[in-house]
């Protein structure tokens, strides 16, 4: 049994695997059936300090080893959050990644204020790079100063690991990764989804009624892992990495890149059993190559000595 | 609570061009499935389809001696999961995940239940049928498709004792026309004790079907067939607009449907959706 465990800032992770925020509810949904204890983390929806309604369906459109979403953020704001819901993910004993948004930075701060006096929660992770809404959000994570600006911000209100979680959109995203890092972030998480777009061909229409949406799936995999990469020679906090993870091996492709832990999201839709199997596999791999400690494999690919084209068949 | 089971194709049978039912091998999420009540379904192990489906339980099938084997889903294909499922070859596994959702509640006697079915919103009402026939409940199965060749089980409803009122909109079986015209007339003329509504099909139909129930002051209750993207409160795509207070919000179907009171749901934004 290898040692699985995770440092993010001041917190413990049980292990290095932790259920996408946006794709897992408020946690308290799957609960009937998975245990939240047993994850590394439960990064709940997108929360703003008020109730928000979020776009009319449709919302979700499949794409070849992917799907595109623009649910808009509907979101019960953080008061609710935190007076129904966190004493439940508390009781569960899950480790609450609480992502939280704002159309300015002052509502960030807020929000972060309202959960850093209460109760259960473990992380904020900021989300500045949903590609759905308008206003706030992908505005202060497309812009340098902005991110600086917000992760600076939210720094001074609160004493909770902080991570920013950046968005693909962007030429050069570890640009964006010493951004946050210079401003205080304890960690960074990425990637958000990729804004793009499906039309129905006989009418003539978007699939979506938001137009656009985020691309998540397998889709996105390699791409998001070669961001991973470069934000990993770019900062020196810990990175949670995220995109198209289904398996083990997926996982651990992040982790070699340089995650310290990983996010997983479109997968639960179609296996929302996947925990158990998936972190017992992270367990199994660490014990086959001899690691006694998760933290020992991250950031570990050899790029010097290139894969010989014969083994990739 | 839900279980994910990789289940056998029992059997599939090609109802029509476009019409099949497909038995599934799921027997401890058939035994708790409630009349209503859907299963997640990955029609393909690849990534293209990626997601899953959702269906209504349409049979809870038995052997001989009454042990629940699986359970059938009525598919009609319209699209790239729905012509996997039409396509399925017995013996190949498919992954059921399920049950999920809120069923619907029976009535029982001397309060009437009148079932209303459109195409392939037949499903949910075999188990519903099954329910009532249990508890002695009178009930009425309003049943309209396209055509004769798309109409199906009307034997078994018999069976139970439902009373069948049939319409094609080709006039080849039944009453031509739509299947909201009998009920209406039946509504109109019925001069017995309680009736409760319950409808499945197409939204125009559903729409129509909650006029009428509003009208003439009949409790109805639909069963909605929004897109899903997970069925377990996950990813929120499947909302409906339900009436909330003096307004109105978002609500996941997934979670509190697919059935829905006909009097909760805000018709106008469920017909812009274009179902």
């Amino acid at each position: 049994m290898a040692d699985v465990s995770v440092r993010i800032g001041s917190l413990t992770l049980a292990n290095p695997v932790i259920a996408a925020s946006g794709c897992f509810g408020y946690g308290v949904e799957y609960a009937p059936s998975v245990n939240l204890a047993a994850l590394g983390g439960v990064a709940v929806k997108g929360l703003f300090l008020s109730e928000r309604e979020g776009h009319p369906p449709p919302r979700v459109v499949e794409t070849p080893a992917g799907m595109l979403n623009a649910i808009g953020l509907q979101g019960i704001g953080v008061h609710r959050f935190v007076a129904e819901k966190l004493p439940e993910l508390r009781r569960l004993g899950a480790t609450v990644f609480v992502n939280i948004c704002g159309t300015t930075i002052d509502e960030y701060c807020e929000v972060a204020r309202v959960l850093s006096d209460a109760e259960g929660v473990g992380a904020i992770e900021l989300n500045i790079s949903c590609p759905n809404i308008t206003e706030g959000g992908i505005q202060f994570g497309c812009s340098l100063m902005g991110t600086h600006d917000v992760v600076s911000a939210v720094r001074k209100v609160t004493r909770l690991p902080i991570i920013p979680k950046l968005t693909p959109n962007v030429t050069d995203v570890a640009s964006f990764a010493r951004a946050a890092e210079h401003a205080g972030a304890d960690a960074i998480s990425l990637v958000n989804t990729f804004l793009a777009m499906a039309i129905d061909v006989e009418t003539r229409r978007p699939k979506l009624s938001n137009v656009f949406g985020g691309l998540s799936g397998p889709a996105i995999r390699p791409i998001a892992v070669r961001m991973v990469y470069e934000c990993f020679q770019a900062v020196t906090v810990p990175i949670i990495g995220m995109g198209g993870i289904q398996t083990t091996t997926d996982a651990i492709e992040f982790l070699i890149a340089g995650a310290s832990a990983v996010q997983v999201g479109t997968a639960n839709f179609v296996d929302p059993f996947l925990w158990e199997p998936l972190i017992a596999g992270i367990d199994a791999y660490l014990d086959r190559h001899h690691i006694e400690r998760v933290a020992a494999l991250v950031g570990q690919v050899d790029v010097k000595t290139p894969e010989p084209a014969w083994t990739a068949f | 609570m839900p279980i994910d089971t990789a289940a056998e194709v029992l059997a599939n049978r090609r109802l029509s061009s476009d019409y099949n039912v497909i038995a599934l091998g799921a027997p401890a999420i058939a035994r708790d499935t409630a009349p209503g009540q859907f299963v997640m379904i990955k029609p393909s192990a690849g990534l293209d389809p990626m997601l899953r489906r959702p269906f209504s339980v349409f049979e809870v099938l038995r052997d001989a001696s009454g042990t629940t084997t699986g359970l059938s889903l009525l598919n009609k294909r319209v699209g790239t999961g729905t012509s996997l499922l039409y396509d399925a070859e017995p013996g190949a596994t498919l992954s059921v995940l399920g049950p999920l959702g809120r069923a619907f509640v029976p009535v029982d006697p001397p309060d009437e239940a009148w079932m209303v079915a459109g195409g392939v919103g037949l499903a949910p009402f075999a188990t519903l049928a099954e329910a009532l026939a249990a508890r002695r409940t009178p009930m009425t199965l309003f049943y309209g498709g396209r055509s004769r060749q798309d109409l199906f089980h009307e034997a078994f409803f018999e069976r139970l004792g439902a009373r069948l009122v049939l319409t094609t909109e080709d006039g080849t079986h039944g009453e031509r026309g739509r299947v909201t015209s009998p009920l209406e007339r039946a509504l109109a003329s019925h001069r017995g004790g309680a009736i409760t509504i319950y409808a499945c099909g197409p939204t125009p139909m559903m729409r129509a079907v909650a006029a009428l129930g509003a009208r003439f002051t009949r409790p109805t209750f639909v069963s909605l067939e929004p897109h899903m993207g997970c069925g377990m409160g996950g990813c929120y795509s499947c909302v409906v607009r339900v009436h909330h207070g003096a307004g109105s919000h978002f609500v996941r179907s997934c979670l509190d449907g697919p059935v829905f009171n006909a009097s909760a749901v805000v018709w106008d934004a469920l017909a812009s959706v274009g179902h």
